[in-house]
C-alpha cells in the first residue's frame, strides 16, 4: 500500500523535475566543475570548485554570455581516478556542458583526455604539470616545466650562486618527468653528476629525518645547495617540520617547491620556514588592483575574510575569461567554434599583466619566486621581466626536442616533429 | 613624552646632522626595489655605527621595516589592537593608521637575511650580555671571513667568558688552515686533529687537492683519516636514533590496536581514525589556551586519552558488541565507521589540515658534538612510548581491570562464571585501546598533518606490528615496532624510501610464513582455539 502510493508521487515529481531541466536547458549555458570535494585530494579541489562557482556567479550578474545565464554543473569525482573519466562522460553525454573545468593531478587529467577527444569538448586545466603533451581539447592553463621549474633553478643558480642541487619529489608523473628535464637542464649547464642528489618518497610519506639528514650532509661540502621540491600534498608538513627540527635553515640550504601555495601553508606553523621558496605564476601578496579586487571578492563571496587565494584559483580566472571571451567572439559554444576563436585571446591576469592563449593551448604567464614569511604569505623576491609562453614539449628532453604544437589550421597537431615533418597523431 | 623626543632630537640634531643625512639616505636607499641596492645600504648603515644601528637591522631582520610609498620615509611598524603604529627611525615620531595602503614592507631575500646577521653579530661581538656574544661568535663562525678574523682578532683579548674564548679561537686557528705560510698551516692542522666540526672537513679536503706541499698534504691526509672514522660511526649511531624514532612511533600507533586487536580480536579498522581524534584534541586544546603552547600538550595527553576513550566506549557499546566472533562483519563495519569519523572530521573542523603548534622545549637538537645532534621532539617521543608502555604493562599486570581484561580474553565462560561482568570489562578494554590510540594522535600531531587522512596512513603500519610482534602481546609490539623502525632506517639509505618500506614488507610476509604467531607468540591452551 504504502508503496503504491509512493510511486503515485513519484512519478509526477519526477516529470516535473525532468520539464524543469530542459525547460532550464534551453536558455543557460552549462559549465561543468570537475573536482574532487572528498578523498584525499579534496583539501585542494575544493576551493577551486568554490572559485568557479563565484566566477560563474559573477559573470552571471554581469549579463552571462550570449545573453544566456551560465549554469555550474558540480560533480564530486571523489579523489579516484577511473572516476573521473566516468564523472567526465556523465558531465558531456548527460548533462550536455558545454566546458568544463576541472582536474588537478595527472593522473586525472590523463584519465579523462580520451573521454573529452572521444565526445569533442573542451577542458580548462588549471594546475602547474610536467609537460609533455597537448591535446585538441584541452586548455592548460596551469604552467608547463618552462614556467615553473626552469626558471626556478635559473634564479637559484644566477642570483643565490647554488652550485649543488637535491631533486626531491614525491613517486609520480609530474616530479619524475620534471626531474628528468631538470637533471637534463642542469647538465647542460655543467653541473656535474656528483653535485645532483635526486630523491623519491612515497605519497603522504611522514618520517624524513633520515632523508633530511642526507640533505644536510650533502649541503656540508661547502658548496652552495639547494633543494627543488616537487613534493605533492600531505608530504610536504612533515618535511619541513624536519628541515626545522635539525635546524636546517633556508639561509644554509633553501628548499624551492613547485606544490606549495598559501592554501597549504595555512595547514603549518610557518615560523621554520621563513625564508624558503616557492615558484608560482601568481601569490596572493603581489601588488596589483585585478588581484586586490579579486581578494576582496572571493571573501566576501567565501564569508570568510582569512581566505587565501593561490596559483590555481588565478588559472581559472584567466581560463575561464579567456572562455568568455572566447564563446562572445565565436557567437556559439561549439567546441570547434570556441577552441579556434581563443588562441590569440588576451585577458588580464591577477599580477598586473595579461595572459594570451597560446597556439599550443598552453599560455603566456610571467614567473614569480617568492620567499615564505611569518605570516604565510609570500614575498617576491624576483620575476621574470615579461611573460613566458609555455612549451608543451620540452627543449631538454632527447625525445621531444624536435616536437612543436600548433592547434591552428593548416597544422593543426599537437606533435608535429619539426625533423621528420611528421605530425605523428598520437592521442595526447 | 612627546616633547621629550622634540626636544632631544633638536638639542642633539645640529651634532648629529652631518651624520644624519648620510644614514637617512641610506635608509632612503632600502626601499629600492633591487636587492643589490638594499645590500649596499645595509652595508652603509652597519658602518655607520649609531645607537639604532642594531635596532634598525634587527627590525629588518623580523621584517618590521616599512616604507612611505610617497617620500620613502623609513619606519618600525607595529601591529597592535588600535591599528598600525608606525614609527618614524629617524624622529622617533610615532603615527597610528588604521591600514596600510601606501605603506609597503622592506622586504628581503635569504641573502639579506644571511648579510643582516652577519652586521648584526660583528656589532655584538663587544655586547655586555655573554648569551649574545656568544651567539655572534656562532654566527661569524659560519662564516669565516678576513673581515670577520680582524673582528675576532680585535675582540678576543677583551673577551672574558672562557667558552666563547675558545670558540673565537677555534674561529681563529680554522681561518689559519688557509694561511699563505706553510708552518702555521701545518701548526693549524695538528691542532685541529680530530675536530668535527664541518668546515675543518672541508678546508683539509681543499689542502689535500691544492697545496703544493708534501707534508702538508700528508698531514691533512692523515688528519682527514681520522675525521672520517669519527664520521662514519657517528652515521651508524645516528641511524640507529633514526630507526628507534621511527620505530617509537610504529609502536605508539600500534600499542592500542595491540589491546582491542590483540587482546580482543576485535578488527578496529577505525583505529587509525582514532590516533586521528587524538591528534585533533591536542589542536582543540592549542585552541583553548592559546597563551600557553608549551603546557597545552600536556593537557592535550589526558584529554586526548578521555575523548578517544569515550569514542572508543561509544563504539563498542553500539557496534562492535553485536558482533563478536565474527571478524568479517567486525572489520566491515569498523571501516565503515572509519569513513563517518573522517567524514565528520571533514565537515567540523573542514578538509584543510590544521596546525599544532610545537611548543619551543620540543623544538631544536641536543648538540652532541658538530656532526651528531638529537632532536627534541623525536627523543621526547621515543621517552613517552616508552612511558605509555610502561603505564600499560602495569595496568594489564598489577590493576584488578588487567586481571579481569586477561581472564576474559583466556576464557570468556569461565571468568562469567567467577563473577566477571564481561560485557563491561569489553568496553573498558576497548576504550583502554581506543584512549591509548588518542595519546598516539597526540604524539603524531607534533610530527605529521593533523587532517582527516591522518589515521589511513597509519593503520596498515599498526597491524603490520601488532602481527609482526605476536597477537595479544604487548611486549611484542614494542619489539616489533622498534626493530621494524631500525630495519626500515638501515635500508633506506641504500634502497631509497620507496623500496624500503617494500622489502620491509616482503619481510614480515616471509617472517609471517615461518612463523604465523608472530616474535613472540602466546602460549597456553587459550591461545591454541
Amino acid at each position: 500500500m504504502k508503496n503504491i502510493r509512493l510511486k503515485k508521487c513519484v512519478l509526477p515529481m519526477a516529470l516535473v523535475l525532468a520539464g524543469m531541466g530542459n525547460a532550464l536547458a534551453a536558455d543557460t549555458i552549462k559549465v561543468g566543475v570537475l573536482h574532487s570535494l572528498s578523498g584525499t585530494m579534496a583539501i585542494s579541489e575544493t576551493t577551486l570548485k568554490d572559485t568557479m562557482e563565484m566566477l560563474i556567479a559573477e559573470q552571471n550578474k554581469k549579463g552571462g554570455v550570449l545573453g544566456k545565464k551560465l549554469e555550474a554543473v558540480v560533480v564530486d569525482p571523489a579523489s579516484n581516478w577511473p572516476l573521473f573519466a566516468e564523472k567526465a562522460r556523465e558531465l558531456i553525454s548527460k548533462e550536455k556542458t558545454d566546458v568544463v573545468f576541472g582536474c588537478w593531478t595527472s593522473v586525472s587529467r590523463k584519465s579523462v583526455l580520451p573521454v573529452f577527444e572521444e565526445l569533442n569538448s573542451l577542458l580548462f586545466y588549471p594546475v602547474q604539470y610536467e609537460g609533455e603533451e597537448s591535446s585538441k581539447n584541452v586548455f592548460y592553463t596551469g604552467a608547463a616545466p618552462n614556467q615553473q621549474a626552469i626558471p626556478a633553478v635559473d634564479y637559484l643558480m644566477n642570483d643565490i650562486g647554488v652550485k649543488r642541487w637535491v631533486l626531491a619529489g614525491t613517486d609520480y608523473v609530474y616530479p619524475r618527468t620534471t626531474n628528468k628535464i631538470l637533471k637534463a637542464y642542469l647538465k647542460a649547464k655543467g653541473v656535474k653528476d656528483e653535485d645532483i642528489m635526486v630523491n623519491y618518497t612515497p605519497f603522504g610519506h611522514s618520517d624524513w629525518q633520515s632523508i633530511v639528514s642526507d640533505i644536510k650532509k650533502f649541503g656540508k661540502t661547502g658548496k652552495k645547495t639547494a633543494v627543488v621540491s616537487t613534493i605533492n600534498g600531505d608530504a610536504n608538513v612533515p618535511f619541513y617540520k624536519e628541515l626545522g627540527n635539525q635546524g636546517v635553515s633556508a639561509e644554509d640550504i633553501p628548499v624551492v617547491a613547485f606544490s606549495v601555495g598559501e592554501e597549504e601553508l595555512s595547514g603549518i606553523d610557518t615560523k621554520p620556514l621563513v625564508g624558503h621558496l616557492a615558484a608560482w605564476n601568481y601569490f596572493m601578496s603581489v601588488d596589483a588592483e585585478e588581484n586586490e579586487e579579486f581578494i576582496e571578492s572571493w571573501q566576501k563571496y567565501t564569508k570568510n575574510d582569512k581566505r587565501v587565494s593561490n596559483d590555481p584559483m588565478e588559472a581559472h580566472y584567466i581560463g575561464f575569461n579567456m572562455w568568455v571571451e572566447a564563446v562572445e567572439k565565436a557567437g556559439t559554444t561549439d567546441p570547434d567554434k570556441v577552441g579556434e576563436a581563443i588562441i590569440g585571446v588576451s585577458v588580464p591576469n591577477l599580477t598586473g599583466g595579461t595572459s594570451t592563449m597560446m597556439p599550443n593551448h598552453h599560455i603566456t604567464k610571467p614567473v614569480l619566486i617568492g620567499e615564505i614569511q611569518n605570516d604565510g604569505q609570500f614575498d617576491v623576491v624576483w620575476q621574470t621581466t615579461g611573460t613566458v609562453a609555455g612549451d608543451a614539449w620540452s627543449d631538454f628532453l632527447p625525445g621531444s626536442k624536435d616536437i612543436i604544437s600548433d592547434w591552428r589550421a593548416p597544422m593543426s597537431c599537437g606533435n608535429y616533429n619539426v625533423k621528420t615533418k611528421k605530425c605523428s597523431g598520437q592521442n595526447f | 613624552m612627546q616633547y621629550l623626543v622634540l626636544i632631544i632630537s633638536l638639542f642633539l640634531s645640529p651634532i648629529l646632522s652631518a651624520n644624519s643625512s648620510d644614514l637617512s639616505a641610506s635608509l632612503a636607499q632600502l626601499s629600492d626595489r633591487n636587492n643589490k641596492a638594499k645590500s649596499e645600504a645595509i652595508e652603509k648603515i652597519t658602518q655607520s655605527n649609531r645607537p639604532q644601528t642594531i635596532k634598525i637591522l634587527q627590525s629588518l631582520l623580523e621584517g618590521n621595516i616599512y616604507y612611505r610609498k610617497s617620500d620613502k620615509t623609513i619606519f618600525y611598524f607595529n601591529q597592535r589592537d588600535d591599528g598600525y603604529h608606525l614609527e618614524d627611525v629617524l624622529s622617533g615620531e610615532i603615527s597610528i593608521i588604521p591600514k596600510k595602503r601606501g605603506y609597503k614592507k622592506v622586504t628581503i631575500n635569504n641573502k639579506l637575511r644571511g648579510k643582516l646577521r652577519q652586521s648584526i653579530a660583528s656589532l655584538q661581538l663587544g655586547n655586555a650580555d655573554p648569551s649574545v656574544r656568544k651567539s655572534a661568535v656562532e654566527e661569524i663562525f659560519k662564516k669565516i671571513t678576513p673581515g670577520n678574523v680582524a673582528l675576532l682578532n680585535e675582540y678576543l683579548p677583551k673577551e672574558n667568558d672562557v667558552n666563547i674564548r675558545t670558540l673565537m679561537q677555534l674561529a681563529l686557528t680554522i681561518s689559519e688552515l688557509s694561511s699563505d705560510d706553510d708552518s702555521i698551516t701545518l701548526v693549524a692542522i695538528k691542532k685541529l686533529d680530530g675536530n668535527l666540526e664541518p668546515i675543518v672537513r672541508n678546508t683539509l679536503n681543499q689542502l689535500v687537492e691544492e697545496s703544493d706541499n708534501p707534508t702538508i698534504i700528508a698531514a691533512a691526509q692523515e688528519s682527514l683519516k681520522s675525521i672520517k672514522s669519527q664520521v662514519k660511526f657517528y652515521d651508524h649511531m645516528e641511524t640507529l636514533y633514526f630507526g628507534l624514532s621511527l620505530g617509537s612511533v610504529l609502536a605508539l600507533a600500534g600499542l592500542g590496536l595491540a589491546i582491542t586487536f590483540g587482546v580482543m580480536g576485535v578488527i578496529n579498522m577505525a583505529h587509525g581514525e582514532l590516533i586521528m581524534i587524538g591528534a585533533y584534541t591536542t589542536y582543540v586544546i592549542q585552541l583553548l589556551m592559546p597563551d600557553s603552547i608549551g603546557m597545552s600538550i600536556l593537557v592535550a595527553i589526558p584529554a586526548a586519552f578521555i575523548v578517544a576513550g569515550l569514542v572508543g566506549i561509544l563504539m563498542e557499546r553500539t557496534v562492535i558488541r553485536h558482533l563478536y566472533g565474527r571478524p568479517l562483519e567486525t572489520l566491515l563495519a569498523t571501516f565503515g565507521i572509519s569513513l563517518i569519523l573522517q567524514q565528520a572530521v571533514r565537515s567540523i573542523f573542514s578538509p584543510l589540515n590544521r596546525t599544532v603548534i610545537t611548543p619551543e622545549w620540543m623544538s631544536g637538537t641536543l648538540d652532541v658534538n658538530a656532526i651528531f645532534s638529537l632532536t627534541w621532539n623525536r627523543l621526547y617521543i621515543i621517552v613517552f612510548c616508552i612511558m605509555v608502555f610502561i603505564t600499560l604493562i602495569m595496568i594489564m599486570k598489577k590493576t584488578p581491570l588487567g586481571l579481569q581484561v586477561r581472564a576474559v580474553s583466556q576464557n570468556r565462560a569461565m571468568a562469567r562464571a567467577m563473577g566477571v561482568r564481561s560485557d563491561w570489562v569489553d568496553a573498558l578494554t576497548f576504550g583502554l585501546g581506543a584512549g591509548i590510540a588518542g595519546v598516539a594522535g597526540v604524539a603524531l600531531s607534533l610530527l605529521t598533518n593533523v587532517g582527516p587522512n591522518l589515521g589511513q596512513a597509519y593503520i596498515i603500519d599498526s597491524f603490520m606490528v601488532v602481527v609482526f610482534g605476536g597477537v595479544g602481546n604487548l611486549w611484542g609490539t614494542l619489539v616489533a615496532g622498534m626493530s621494524l623502525g631500525v630495519i626500515n632506517k638501515v635500508l633506506e639509505p641504500w634502497a631509497g624510501a620507496v623500496l624500503a618500506k617494500i622489502l620491509v614488507l616482503i619481510a614480515i610476509i616471509l617472517f609471517i610464513q615461518k612463523r604465523p604467531r608472530g616474535l613472540f607468540p602466546q602460549r597456553g591452551r587459550a591461545a591454541e582455539n
